[in-house]
């Protein structure tokens, strides 16, 4: 009993470190792809080619006075941050990172806690971020935090559904809700299931965006409509909170869709110790794709949002899993 | 159906287009410089910071006659003569305040003496006012001599008339 606490203890430990770095080191690689992809250079003052600067703007937050506006809903405005940010690193306690190997006489499995209903929490908790926002946006006392908010609720629920759907698909073939299962299904690069269920990936990279309130679909934070949305009225670490969360949401979306699509920690030449570099790689490939997306595409407008989630990607969402109904039963 | 339709089509017709775009650029060179420790070579008939010039013995060359100042449009020039043991007219006071000056080149142009003129430099920034009037020593340093395509059609018209050339 002691020997699992001390065990688990020590892989969340490690799994939080990784997660941070990778939020903050998420953001150096997010202004350096965009700025390639504008022909600048992007971040290259602190220390070689810039690679000091997501620390260093974690110490200038840190040491940033903290504003609170007069007419805030006091206990709600400091419980959002604490709502957005903890739900998106809960994620990472049912994402397997790597196969079970052997470190010193002892068998280490992959992933934290290896819960039989993984996929089901990892979408109960990513919806949960989604209060973090709006109570952020309800409590601040200003116009624009507030339609961040109503956006930001607005758009939850145009696409919370078709999120769902998207992955029941999987769900269906594989007959398991067990992660680490899904994963150990997919052990040659055949047996990905994005070749079963390439419309079911789709809809959950679209989704996916949207749960993570990247462009093209960031309504509630548009910058250049709403100044900063939801998290207008936060400075200092609390706005740190929104902005790690955001980050910590893209990468545990990343993690889930590797693990649904791209046979998570499967691959080849590695031993199953060092399979988690396989795991880092193919969230590196989603990571980019996401900051690719946002260099390339506008943001949507509202409505045209609300059609989309509605119109699109909920039929097909149906669609999808009826016809893969349809094939499993025959 | 028309809307899924659409989408479909932007997904997997248009949308590969727009990313193609963009990963293109990612190899381009960047069109911004790292700018303070990389600058850009300015053009060369910029007109940045204001130089004095001297004879190759070490007299300046301005004799204080006033024409920049003259010409000045922003009135940034001030001078106050005085005269050498050997007789000759040179300044006592030359101050430019660089904080009117427009950098027209107006100065260079009317100097008979080609005792000033404007190089490169444009970086001008400092903490209080007083260090933007720059005095006669600021000004009277060591510096990569410019040539003035306007100061080459004067010397040539001065051979031409026989006027003996002031820079000599």
């Amino acid at each position: 009993m002691l020997e699992m606490i001390v065990a688990s203890s020590i892989k969340v430990i490690i799994v939080m470190l990784a997660v941070l770095t990778g939020c903050a080191y998420a953001t150096y690689m997010e202004r350096k792809v965009v700025a390639f992809m504008q022909h600048r250079i992007g971040p290259s003052y602190a220390g070689p080619y810039g690679l000091l600067q997501p620390i260093a703007d974690a110490i200038k937050m840190a040491f940033k006075e903290d504003v609170v506006p007069d007419k805030v809903e006091r206990i709600t405005y400091a419980l959002a941050p604490i709502a957005s940010f903890v739900p998106s690193l809960l994620v990472f306690a049912v994402v397997p990172f790597s196969a079970d190997f052997t470190l010193v006489g002892r068998q280490v499995t992959g992933v934290i806690s290896d819960l039989n209903i993984g996929i089901l929490f990892v979408f109960a908790i990513t919806s949960l971020g989604v209060y973090g926002i709006v109570l952020a946006g309800w409590s601040s006392g200003s116009k624009y935090s507030l339609m961040g908010g109503i956006r930001s609720s607005a758009q939850m629920i145009s696409y919370e559904i078709s999120y769902g759907l998207s992955i029941v698909g999987v769900i269906l073939i594989a007959n398991t809700l067990s992660l680490r299962q899904l994963v150990e299904q997919q052990d040659t690069i055949l047996h990905w299931y994005i070749w079963k269920q390439p419309l079911g990936f789709l809809l959950y990279l679209t989704c996916a965006i949207a749960e993570t309130n990247r462009l093209p679909f960031d309504l509630p934070e548009a910058e250049s409509e709403l100044v900063g949305g939801y998290h207008t009225e936060y400075s200092s670490f609390r706005f740190a909170m929104f902005f790690i969360g955001e980050y910590a949401n893209m990468i545990a979306v990343s993690c889930v869709g590797t693990t649904l699509f791209f046979g998570g920690w499967q691959g080849p030449f590695l031993p199953a110790g060092l399979s988690v570099i396989w795991f880092v790689i193919k969230v590196f490939c989603f990571m980019f794709f996401y900051i690719w997306l946002r260099a390339t595409f506008p943001r949507f407008r509202y409505d045209q949002l609300m059609n989309f989630g509605w119109k699109v990607l909920f039929p097909l969402a149906v669609v999808n899993l009826l016809v893969t109904g349809l094939i499993v039963l025959w | 159906m028309k809307e899924i339709l659409k989408a479909l089509i932007n997904v997997f017709l248009k949308m590969p287009q727009g990313f193609v775009v963009t990963l293109k650029h990612v190899f381009k060179k960047p069109v911004t410089l790292d700018y303070p420790r990389e600058k850009k070579p300015m053009a060369p008939r910029y007109r940045g910071r204001h130089y004095l010039e001297r004879y190759e013995d070490g007299t300046e060359r301005c004799v204080c006659c006033g024409l920049c100042a003259a010409a000045c449009p922003a009135d940034a020039i001030y001078m106050e003569p005085e005269e050498t043991p050997n007789g000759e007219r040179k300044a006592k006071v030359y101050e430019i305040n660089l904080l009117r000056c427009i950098f027209c080149g107006f100065c260079e142009e009317a100097c008979p003496e080609e005792a000033i003129f404007l190089g490169q430099e444009y970086e001008f920034s400092d903490f209080n006012r007083d260090s933007f009037i720059w005095r006669k020593e600021d000004m009277l340093v060591p510096h990569p001599r410019k040539d003035n395509p306007f100061k080459r059609i004067i010397r040539r018209v001065r051979r031409v008339y026989g006027v003996p050339d002031a820079a000599r």
